[in-house]
């Protein structure tokens, strides 16, 4: 591989020597990155895992809530690979449609923390004083707050307001579409970014903190750059390499939340696959018919599983002082 | 004095966040859709939900029920169960906690002991296999929730092998808890593996541990000695939000294994819309985070003179 790669390497050195420094620190990062066989492996199993989650509505024949009722609780067999379950759906089909919903919610639930997070973090440690407290005082509180609650109470919330009849406007009709499209997981979403934004803000705070002080946010400064330009043309750059290690670390977390809110039954709504809510249904007959507990279990931890080693292999890759 | 001072501020600081923690859950399920009569498959006439509304005091405007709830609180009436009528929260929350606090505790035992004791073998062994299969099995821990080792551990231990119950809780003294209290250590104790790997290898490179090898101590002494004392400042800060996190117990292993905790009692309050019970659970979480978290950051300067 190393032989293969030298003449691009080459290159891309050559090309870091005439750009800034933002991009070696990238493509040494990957290099790095790449040279970890474990976080390699995981990004080509969670590849090959999107792109069945992409392809299966395509490529299978089924529908996840297709019923078939000569195979009832089937064990596995060359035309179900993962049997059937007591409604003899397939659940190897169900699977990969529980696929869509993890990595559907572990990439949302990010994207509403970064949109929290980030402008949260950069205020509190670039403007500090008032603005600072107040930020970290709400940090603190959420922080106290039980998770499951939170998530809960404002799933339930989203759902009796979306539910409702009629129409209140282009907003809630739009999330209301959106929500019928994945499966009833937007409260899922947006409950669980309102109360997980508190460790990237953390993070992009203290970055700022250390930052401020340097002598090109002075040089901005001086040369009349608005705080706004500041925060987001100055600091924000220089935040990067670890909200995305931090991002990258966030999305098992939010894998393992839907899961684990659909198991209790509150999360996607039947007949639409999630791990956590096929885990629970397995229960019951587990005794009997153990594969259909095992599936979707190991589906769901080697998937974490992969993201946990990604963003292990992306914090030692963007941060070279880390001791091995 | 200046110390004092710090402390005091710390703890007068727990009142503001339990009340904004009150204020926030207060508002969110008051602005959730639906009420706690509303459950049943036949709608309760109009006449009887006045009645019920009237009783709980429901009728009342909604700053009156907030400024009520939190004068009653304050003087330690977390008032009656909606759904369990003969029950009042502090009989349910006094019934349950201490079972959920026990497993905790027992859970947290667990963890502690095979975490810290894989971090440690991890950093000492840095870079072999043994460093590896650490790393393996605490990363496995993180990425397998409760439920999944909780449900593997009674079809393996309890369906097949029959070594222990399937269900129930009988103490801390009794074969049952062995189920529950694994799963509950599970990721806790993967956590800790860690974070005891991070902080040791940290600590492995510091000067005075090559001092101290220099001048000729056993490597067990420099590791024991000198290497995990300093080593577990860093695992104290997360020990007590895991601690805080497992001790309010778990829904799922209780659930699963039909531990009367609780984690289980309280997701039940919230579906069914059991106002004071997820007030009041709120509140003791919230107190039990807060004060973990305040007993973790006077301990700090008590084991680290360095840190003012």
């Amino acid at each position: 591989m190393s032989t293969a790669t030298a003449p691009a390497t080459g290159a891309l050195n050559a090309e870091a020597q005439t750009s800034q420094k933002a991009e070696s620190l990238w493509s040494d990062a990957f290099r790095r990155l790449r040279r970890n066989r474990v976080a390699f492996v995981s990004v080509i199993f969670l590849v090959l895992l999107a792109l069945a989650a992409i392809l299966v509505p395509i490529l299978s024949p089924v529908k996840y809530g297709d019923q078939d009722y000569t195979a009832i609780t089937q064990p596995p067999s060359w035309s179900h690979p993962m049997g059937t379950d007591d409604l003899g759906r397939d659940l190897f089909v169900r699977l990969f449609f529980g696929a869509r919903i993890s990595l559907t919610v572990g990439i949302v639930v990010q994207f509403v923390i970064l949109l929290i997070g980030v402008p949260a973090g950069l205020a509190a440690g670039y403007l500090g004083g008032k603005v600072d407290t107040l930020i970290m005082r709400i940090v603190d509180i959420l922080y106290a707050m039980p998770n499951l609650l939170f998530v809960i109470i404002i799933m339930t919330f989203l759902r009796g307001v979306l539910g409702q009849e009629g129409s209140h406007g282009a907003l809630v009709d739009t999330l209301s579409t959106v929500d019928a499209k994945t499966g009833g997981l937007i409260g899922v979403y947006i409950g669980l970014g309102l109360i997980s934004w508190l460790t990237v803000a953390r993070i992009v705070r203290a970055q700022v903190l250390s930052l401020k002080q340097k002598e090109f946010i002075e040089a901005a400064r001086a040369l009349g750059a608005s705080h706004w330009q500041i925060m987001f043309r100055h600091l924000f750059p220089n935040t990067i390499a670890p909200i995305v290690v931090a991002t990258t670390l966030g999305i098992p977390g939010a894998i393992l939340y839907e899961a684990g809110i659909s198991f209790i039954g509150l999360g996607v709504i039947p007949p639409m696959p999630s791990w956590g809510l096929m885990i629970s249904e397995s229960l019951d007959s587990m005794r009997s018919h153990p594969y259909m507990l095992i599936f979707p279990a190991a589906a769901l931890s080697l998937t974490v599983l992969a993201f946990n080693f990604l963003g292990d292999g992306l914090r030692d890759a963007v941060d070279p002082w880390m001791k091995r | 004095m200046q110390r004092r001072a710090f402390v005091i501020r710390r703890i007068l600081l727990l009142f503001p966040t339990l009340l904004a923690i009150y204020t926030l859950t207060f508002l969110l399920i008051h602005a959730t859709p639906g009420g706690p009569w509303s459950q049943g498959e036949k709608p309760v006439p109009q006449v009887v939900l006045d009645n019920l509304n009237k009783a709980y005091g429901l009728d009342k405007p909604l700053w009156r029920q907030y400024v009520d709830y939190l004068w009653n609180v304050l003087h330690g009436d977390f008032g009656p169960s909606f759904t369990s009528r003969s029950r009042t929260v502090a009989d349910i929350l006094s019934a349950t906690f201490p079972v959920s606090l026990q497993l905790g505790l027992v859970a947290m035992a667990i963890a502690v002991v095979f975490g810290v004791s894989l971090g440690l073998i991890g950093a000492v062994r840095h870079n072999t296999w043994v460093d590896y299969l650490s790393g393996f099995l605490a990363i496995f821990g993180i990425s397998t929730p409760s439920y999944v080792v909780a449900s593997l551990l009674v079809l393996i231990l309890a369906s097949k092998l029959h070594l222990v119950p399937t269900s129930g809780w009988d103490g801390i003294g009794s074969t049952r808890i062995i189920i529950p209290a694994i799963a509950l250590a599970f990721y806790p104790a993967a956590v800790l593996a860690r974070y005891t790997r991070a902080s040791m290898l940290d600590v492995l490179t510091a000067d005075y541990i090559r001092t101290a090898r220099a001048k000729g101590l056993r490597s067990t002494t420099v590791i024991l000695r000198h290497g995990v004392r300093n080593s577990m400042l860093p695992v104290l800060t997360v020990a007590g939000v895991v601690l805080a996190d497992v001790i309010t117990g778990s829904f799922y292993v209780e659930t699963i294994y039909s531990v009367p905790g609780l984690g289980r009692y309280f997701v039940d309050s919230i579906t069914r819309r059991d106002y004071p019970v997820i007030l009041g659970t709120v509140l003791l979480f919230g107190a039990v985070i807060s004060i973990m978290n305040l007993i973790v950051d006077l301990l700090y300067p008590l084991l680290d003179p360095r840190i003012e």
